[in-house]
Parts: structure tokens; C-alpha cells; sequence
């Protein structure tokens, strides 16, 4: 491990790390692009195993043997075993295999190319001093949580919120893996919450499948009781 | 900088060495293309063939047709000639580099389109008015995304000027940017979109709700008609040399060439072409054409990448100074 460091310079070192963090943005710019759920889950694997080699990279370089076991978690969690797992909810369901945008695709990819814009301009104007890797790592990482956090407000599909959830899961590991890599507790027992709020989420939707013969959010309104008709008066 | 008769001959020999092969480029896609699909297909000079049989057959003109119909196709074909010959193909110490800067190129192309889109609603058919007014649309998607992608390039290499981009790249190590992978999808789609090829639009159909170029072109013939095709023949090798300049510019002969690097460079030139050639048919054989309405999100995306790529770019400048 030592020996590779020293053969590649770090301007390689950099520029995989660019690549990889830089092609996890454009996932999630696909994830907002896809119309059909297999599409986004499939394009959702794509992040996590690109988040795992991103992470292994890291640990490669600045010889931190515990991000490999992060990486692992990644590739085998979310690479994997979610994507399979959300899939055949999607079958077991027999969910419309379309995706209901409440935007539609292009507005939220403009909004998602402003989000981006703000996300680089803010972290390279707050962290002057910080080095190379941790300013890119953190300027990339926080676009994909706001595109994550997008994806979850535009998407009116249940299975399409939880992968904007999981996504914005992945913009946290890799930003915590620029900035010197978080403690393995904490980061495994970030991976179970995940794992855990899968399950939640997975009840849940099988619940308000059963309740309402959809997984389409807004059915939710009803229940909450508090929107009112338009034009009663208030 | 090289001597001006060099330079003077490079620029002549690029001059027609674009017009000879820009028919063989449109064939060999075509061969590809029948030959996947199990058909013999046309022989590759065929495209010749068909120009040449333009050329000396008599032009039919709209009775209502008005000067600028029958002027139009030269203008066309002039403007697509000149901004394919300023792009640096296999030597860029050319006569003419200090014009063949991007945005001029653009400028060109965007001029040939205006012309054809106003000539194909001259003669008042209504093809012809749906042709110009769905090439416009694309048009209008296309173009920021191209000029988004040139712009990445130039600003990394520091010039808008192809043949010293190009040269700035070759004199680079080779290193992995993710900016140059997006920018380099992002053109061929502007390339795809820009060239009616499939999935955007269909070049061999004369289906009337799906045609776009071929619905513009429809009242031409004769010699006007062999004009147009040289020029969509033409600007098809414009844009695989404009991807070839921009993203894949090894073997290029440098400014003050040697006639032995001039060889290479049209030989690295001739295949790369033709490899380009190979991998379109490819391409069009494998993906079906989509809606027409469906085109805004193609070229959206593609705009996308460019951007993220000029995103990129910026960050990793940034960072790294």
C-alpha cells in the first residue's frame, strides 16, 4: 500500500479522486433524469459502487485501512443488497412502472444545475485553507445531497423518495471520507441506521400500499386532514 | 511559425482533402449500417455516384420560387465548406488559424442553418415550414450546449483557437479529466442532433412526421439538391473533426511540420475518420429513433453534461491553484 503512493503523484491521486466523486454528481443528475423505477434503481447502484470505489481510492491513497471496510459496507449494502431488495418491492408490488415527476424532468434538472453551482461556489468560498482533496471532496459531496434532497421533493413516487434518501446518504459518506475520513464506529452504525430506515421505509410503503392501492404520496393528504378545499371561505 | 507557402499548401490540401473524403465518411456509415442489418448496401463510392448525377441533372423549381431559393444551396454549401476546412484535421499550421477559432465556427454553422431553414419555407409547401421550424428547436437546444463544450476545452487550454488547442493537448501528459469525458459525450450528442442522424432524426426516411432535414430539403433537386447533400456530407466531417480536434488530437503534425509528420497525421486523420465513421453506423443500428418532442430532453441532457463539465473544470482549477 505504501509502495503506490509513492510511484503515483499526486496529481493522479487527484484526479481519480475528481473522477470518481465527479461521475457520483453525474449519477445523481441521471437519477433525476430516469423516467422508469428499474432505471433509478439500477442508476442508484451505479452511485453506491462508484461511492465505494471513491472511498477505497481514499483510503488507498492517504493509507487509512478502514475506509476499505467503509468501502466494502458501501459496495455490498448499497451497491447490492438495497438496490435488490427495492427492486423486488417494486415487483412484489407491481408498482407503475413509470415515475410521476411533480416537476417535470427538465425544470428539475435546471434547478439541480443551480443547486450544484451554489453547492462548489459556497464550499470553495468557506474553506480557503483546507487541501485540495477535502475542498473538492466537500464542494462534490454536498451537490449530491442537494440533488438527493431535490429528488425527494419533486419525486411523488414512495420507492423513488427512499433511493433520493439513499442518495443523499452517499453525498454524507463521501463527504465525510474527503474530510479525513470519519471514526468506523460512527460509520457503522451510520450504515444500520440506513439499513434500519430501509426496513421502516419498506413497512411503510407496504402499509400504504395496502391502505390507499398506491404508493403515490399524495394519497397522504387525506389522511393528514389538514389541507383544506380550495375556496371555502378561509 | 511555419512558412507561408507551407502553410498556404497545408491550408489547400485540408481545403479538398475534407470535400474528397466527406462523401466515403457518409458511405462507409451507411455500409455499416446495411451490413449490420444483414444487406449488401450501396458500395461505399455510391455517395459520389449520386453528387455527380446531381450535378448534371436538370433542376425543377417551384413556379413561386424567388432568387433566394436558387442562391441558398451555393451559400449553404460555401459557408459549410469554409468552416470545415478551418478546423485543424491533420496538420494545424494552416493559413487560416487565426481564424478557426470556435465561436466563428459556430457562427458559420449557425448561418448555413438560418439559410436553409429561410430557403426551405420559400416555396411555401408545408413540409417545408415544419422541417425549418423543428431544426430550429433543435437548433436552439443544440447550440448553447456546443458552445458550453468549446468553451470547456478552451478554457483549459487557454485559447479559443482550434489548431493551438489541439497542440495544447497533445503537448499535455495524459491524464484523466472528468471534465473532458462529459464534454466529449456532450458534443457527440450535439453532434448526433446537429447531423440528423438517429435517434434525433432519421437521414434515410421521407416518413412525414418524423422527417426534420429531409422535410427542409424536399422541393430540391438537381444540382441545387447535390449541393445540399455535399454540404450535410460536409458538415457530418466537420463535426467528426471537430470531435477528433477537441478530445483525440494525437498524431496531428505540429505547426512547422516536416512533410514526413504531415503523412502521419493524415494517416492518424484518415483513421481515426473512418473508425468514427464505423462506430455511427454502429450507433444508429442499435438505438431506435424517439419522438420529436422527446429531442428537447436529449439535447437538455446533453447540455447538462456540458455544463457539469464546465463546473468541473472550474472546481478543479480552482482547487488546485
Amino acid at each position: 500500500m505504501t509502495l503506490a503512493l509513492d510511484v503515483a503523484p499526486v496529481m493522479v491521486a487527484y484526479d481519480v479522486a475528481h473522477f470518481l466523486a465527479g461521475m457520483m454528481l453525474v449519477a445523481s443528475f441521471m437519477l433525476l433524469y430516469q423516467d422508469r423505477i428499474f432505471a433509478v434503481l439500477n442508476t442508484f447502484a451505479a452511485q453506491a459502487m462508484l461511492l465505494a470505489l471513491a472511498v477505497a481510492w481514499q483510503g488507498y491513497v492517504h493509507h487509512h485501512p478502514d475506509l476499505f471496510i467503509t468501502a466494502a459496507m458501501a459496495f455490498g449494502l448499497k451497491g447490492i443488497v438495497i438496490p435488490l431488495a427495492l427492486n423486488r418491492m417494486v415487483v412484489r408490488l407491481g408498482i407503475h412502472r413509470d415515475v410521476d415527476q411533480a416537476v417535470n424532468v427538465a425544470s428539475s434538472m435546471f434547478l439541480g444545475l443551480g443547486l450544484t453551482s451554489l453547492a462548489l461556489l459556497l464550499v470553495l468560498k468557506v474553506t480557503p485553507g483546507a487541501s485540495s482533496f477535502t475542498r473538492e471532496g466537500l464542494a462534490l459531496a454536498l451537490a449530491v445531497i442537494l440533488l438527493g434532497f431535490l429528488m425527494m421533493i419533486t419525486r411523488r413516487n414512495a420507492v423513488t423518495q427512499i433511493v433520493g434518501f439513499m442518495s443523499i446518504e452517499n453525498g454524507l459518506i463521501l463527504a465525510a471520507t474527503g474530510a479525513r475520513g470519519m471514526p468506523l464506529v460512527v460509520e457503522v452504525s451510520v450504515a444500520f441506521s440506513v439499513l434500519i430506515a430501509l426496513f421502516v421505509f419498506a413497512v411503510f410503503v407496504f402499509r400504504i400500499r395496502e391502505r390507499f392501492d398506491s404508493v403515490e404520496i399524495e394519497y397522504l393528504d387525506r389522511v393528514r386532514g389538514d389541507r383544506r378545499v380550495q375556496g371555502d371561505g378561509r | 511559425m511555419a512558412s507561408p507557402i507551407q502553410s498556404f499548401m497545408a491550408q489547400g490540401a485540408q481545403m479538398f482533402l475534407v470535400l474528397l473524403v466527406a462523401p466515403a465518411v457518409a458511405g462507409i456509415t451507411r455500409k455499416v449500417k446495411a451490413r449490420l442489418t444483414r444487406r449488401q448496401g450501396p458500395p461505399v463510392v455510391q455517395c459520389y455516384r449520386d453528387l455527380l448525377k446531381l450535378i448534371r441533372k436538370d433542376s425543377v423549381l417551384a413556379g413561386n420560387a424567388s432568387w433566394f431559393f436558387r442562391t441558398a444551396p451555393y451559400l449553404i454549401f460555401a459557408f459549410t465548406w469554409v468552416a470545415a476546412a478551418l478546423v485543424p484535421t491533420f496538420a494545424s499550421g494552416l493559413m487560416f488559424n487565426w481564424a478557426a477559432d470556435v465561436v466563428a465556427l459556430i457562427a458559420l454553422i449557425g448561418a448555413a442553418r438560418a439559410l436553409l431553414a429561410l430557403a426551405a419555407m420559400d416555396v411555401g409547401t408545408s413540409f417545408g415550414g415544419i422541417g425549418s421550424s423543428r431544426e430550429m428547436m433543435i437548433a436552439s437546444l443544440a447550440e448553447p450546449a456546443s458552445m458550453l463544450v468549446m468553451l470547456t476545452v478552451a478554457l483549459a487550454a487557454g485559447t479559443t483557437r482550434l489548431p493551438e488547442v489541439a497542440q495544447f493537448l497533445i503537448s499535455q501528459p495524459l491524464e484523466i479529466r472528468v471534465s473532458f469525458a462529459l464534454a466529449f459525450v456532450a458534443l457527440v450528442m450535439v453532434a448526433i442532433a446537429e447531423n440528423a442522424r438517429i435517434p434525433v432524426d432519421n437521414p434515410a426516411t421521407h416518413l412525414e412526421l418524423t422527417m426534420v432535414h429531409e422535410a427542409m430539403v424536399l422541393e430540391y433537386s438537381g444540382r441545387h439538391l447535390a449541393m445540399i447533400e455535399a454540404a450535410s456530407y460536409l458538415k457530418l466531417v466537420l463535426y467528426f473533426s471537430l470531435v477528433i480536434c477537441l478530445f483525440v488530437p494525437f498524431g496531428m503534425a505540429p505547426l512547422h511540420g516536416e512533410p514526413i509528420a504531415w503523412a502521419i497525421g493524415l494517416a492518424a486523420y484518415l483513421t481515426k475518420l473512418t473508425l468514427a465513421a464505423m462506430a455511427l453506423g454502429v450507433w444508429e443500428v442499435s438505438i431506435a429513433k424517439m419522438r420529436v418532442f422527446r429531442v428537447s430532453e436529449f439535447l437538455g441532457s446533453a447540455f447538462i453534461f456540458s455544463f457539469l463539465a464546465i463546473l468541473l473544470a472550474f472546481l478543479s482549477r480552482e482547487v488546485l491553484r
